[in-house]
């Protein structure tokens, strides 16, 4: 990829600034830089198909000999610390929490947007300020109250109350506020209700928003740690983040099936990651410029 | 495309609309109490798991709050002030922790504001496969906090680690416990740190600096000011609000560290490395103190409020 880019660069120099020796040096440093963050993650994957004795070998090797599924086989059989059970799980609650975040966010962005009312100010500023507390004040009286609910040690304890996040509601006002209303206006002529104004006319034209928020609460409930480690104790009942801590508690050095483990959890990030990855970028980045 | 459909429906609806001056039900003044019925559930939640806990959380404060005991006596302000009287059990556990965050703080957030920066600088140039490597420096920031620990700390192992396999190759020490020691352990928790989050603070310095006006720089260039100048007069200027909001997540986010000790050093050496979220959620959630573990998180969160009017207070409009 490298040396394409720097042939192509060359026969069809873009500008006419002399950027030839630049774009070399550049490409260098990018590169070493993209290795610096690539190679771990390609190492945890070839650690993950080598056996128990290549995996601890001094030096380490690369490739694997004798790649084997061997300790993915062990960790998603083992009892004590059932991996596929915690996918399934973290599955369930992330798809669930995305869900609960895009719709209660998506209402609730969407008067603060384009309706003029009572209180309006004043509740916007609330949610916003709250996007600065830090969520350790947070973990105590919850965990209380969840206990409350009777939520502790089930998936509800993991998919509501990260989902009163004020992000969603920030990131979808800033995307209605962007959408032209003379659409809605229409809507209205038309003796459209707001409800059905907000159903077939807003929603739909918000379908990249809606997507992104809704892969970035999935991405944020999958990688969650703190929390669940302590409302998740049950085996059966944790996520992979909180179950990757038992299972290194389990199997102190054992590399190969923590690395199987890490790439459980890993894959179906980097999937939505690979496919989505312009959405997801353009998203983060975004609730930057607004702050 | 629906900027399309936008300009042709533009004459069509303002026109009739302001001649018969008529509005009906148009979502701008809906009915009274449909905004709030509109955000009734997300409000369901944000009172419930977001202002109510930071108010009953300063009542947990005020109490002797055993979760494990039927009775929670109100002792006042006394869960407070064994933080700062040196003969209370607490009182070196707790600054041990807010220590350890300290170093934490200050080692990992100039890095994570200059470095990004830099790769973003970088970035923000034209050339082919920018995306590509837009995608490789942001990808561990989705792995999340548990894979990278775990990952890293097999990369870190003092015996059979690729860190010190690598160092020994090319002539440094070998047997470096960065898991194990101070300050090599540092070293390794605020690297990793840096290694996971620097793509999410580049991309939103990326896109910052992609709001900047290409005249501006134009104008620089044609007043003959140099690189270094058009960065210091144009860039940094154009780009102020979006440092301060940059170093104002980074500082709250690395002082809320706890996964990355939790998974990497378990507090070692000794309690060395157990910074305060580890520590007061330890103290709370584990041994069930949560009295005390809830004035914790009070006095760190002043501390956090202190540091953000800091921040502001140095990212002040300077001029008029």
């Amino acid at each position: 990829m490298a040396t394409a880019t720097a042939t192509t660069t060359a026969t069809t120099p873009e500008k006419r600034k002399p950027v030839r020796r630049g774009t070399v040096a550049r490409l260098v440093v990018l590169t070493l830089l993209g290795l610096i963050f690539v190679s771990p993650l390609i190492f945890m994957a070839l650690t993950s198909f080598k056996n128990r004795i290549e995996s601890a070998a001094v030096p380490p090797t690369l490739w694997p000999h004798d790649p084997t599924a061997e300790a993915y086989r062990s960790v998603l059989t083992s009892s004590g610390t059932p991996v596929l059970r915690w996918f399934v799980n973290s599955m369930i609650a992330a798809s669930a929490n995305a869900a609960l975040v895009v719709a209660t966010a998506a209402l609730a962005a969407y008067p603060l947007a384009r309706m003029d009312f009572r209180g309006k100010r004043v509740i916007f500023g609330l949610i916003v300020a709250t996007i600065f507390v830090p969520p350790v004040i947070l973990i105590i009286p919850n965990y209380l109250i969840i206990g409350k609910l009777q939520w502790l040690d089930t998936l509800l304890a993991v998919i509501v109350p990260t989902a009163a996040g004020a992000f969603g509601v920030f990131f979808l006002r800033q995307f209605f506020l962007s959408l032209p209303s003379e659409l809605e206006e229409a809507a209205a002529l038309d003796g459209a209700s707001i409800w059905r104004t907000f159903l077939s006319v807003v929603l739909p034209l918000s379908k990249p928003a809606l997507a992104t928020l809704a892969m970035l609460a999935f991405l944020t409930n999958w990688n969650d740690f703190l929390w669940p480690v302590y409302v998740l104790f049950s085996p059966e009942s944790q996520t992979l983040p909180a179950g990757l801590s038992t299972l290194q508690s389990a199997n102190n050095v054992r590399y190969d099936l923590l690395m199987a483990g890490a790439m459980i959890a890993s894959v179906p990030v980097l999937v939505i990651y690979v496919f989505a990855q312009r959405f997801i970028i353009e998203g983060v980045s975004r609730s930057g410029l607004k702050g | 495309m629906a900027d399309n459909v936008l300009v042709e429906q533009r004459p069509q609806v303002t026109e009739p609309n302001g001649g018969t001056g008529k509005r009906v039900r148009s979502p701008g003044a809906p009915p009274p109490g449909v905004p709030w019925l509109f955000m009734a559930p997300y409000l369901l939640l944000f009172g419930g798991f977001v202002l109510l806990p930071i108010v009953y959380g300063l009542w947990i404060s005020l109490h002797d709050y055993d979760y494990t005991l039927p009775g929670h006596p109100w002792v006042g302000l006394a869960n407070y002030t064994a933080l700062f009287s040196s003969d209370s059990t607490v009182f070196s556990d707790f600054w041990n922790s807010m220590k350890a965050t300290g170093i934490f703080t200050l080692g990992s957030v100039p890095l994570l504001l200059v470095v990004p920066l830099a790769v973003a600088l970088v970035m923000n140039q034209r050339f082919k496969g920018r995306n590509v490597f837009r995608a490789l420096f942001f990808a561990p920031y989705v792995l999340g906090v548990a894979v990278v620990a775990v990952l890293w700390r097999f990369l870190l192992d003092a015996n059979i680690g690729l860190v010190n396999q690598v160092a020994g190759a090319v002539g440094l020490p070998d047997k470096t416990a960065w898991l194990t020691s101070t300050p090599s352990a540092w070293v390794a928790l605020i690297g990793v740190t840096v290694w996971w989050t620097l793509g999410f603070n580049a991309v939103i310095y990326l896109a910052g600096l992609q709001e900047i006006p290409e005249e501006l720089y134009e104008a620089a260039r044609v007043d003959g000011a140099s690189a270094w100048q058009r960065f210091r007069h144009v860039t940094l200027p154009g780009l102020k609000p979006v440092v301060s909001f940059v170093t104002m997540i980074t500082i709250i986010s690395s002082a809320n560290v706890f996964g990355q000790p939790y998974l990497m050093t378990r507090g070692a050496p000794g309690t060395e490395t157990r910074t305060a979220i580890y520590y007061f959620t330890d103290q709370g959630l584990r041994n069930y103190q949560m009295g005390n573990a809830a004035a914790m998180s009070y006095v760190l969160t002043l501390v956090l409020i202190l540091a953000s009017l800091l921040v502001t207070w140095a990212f002040r409009e300077r001029r008029g």
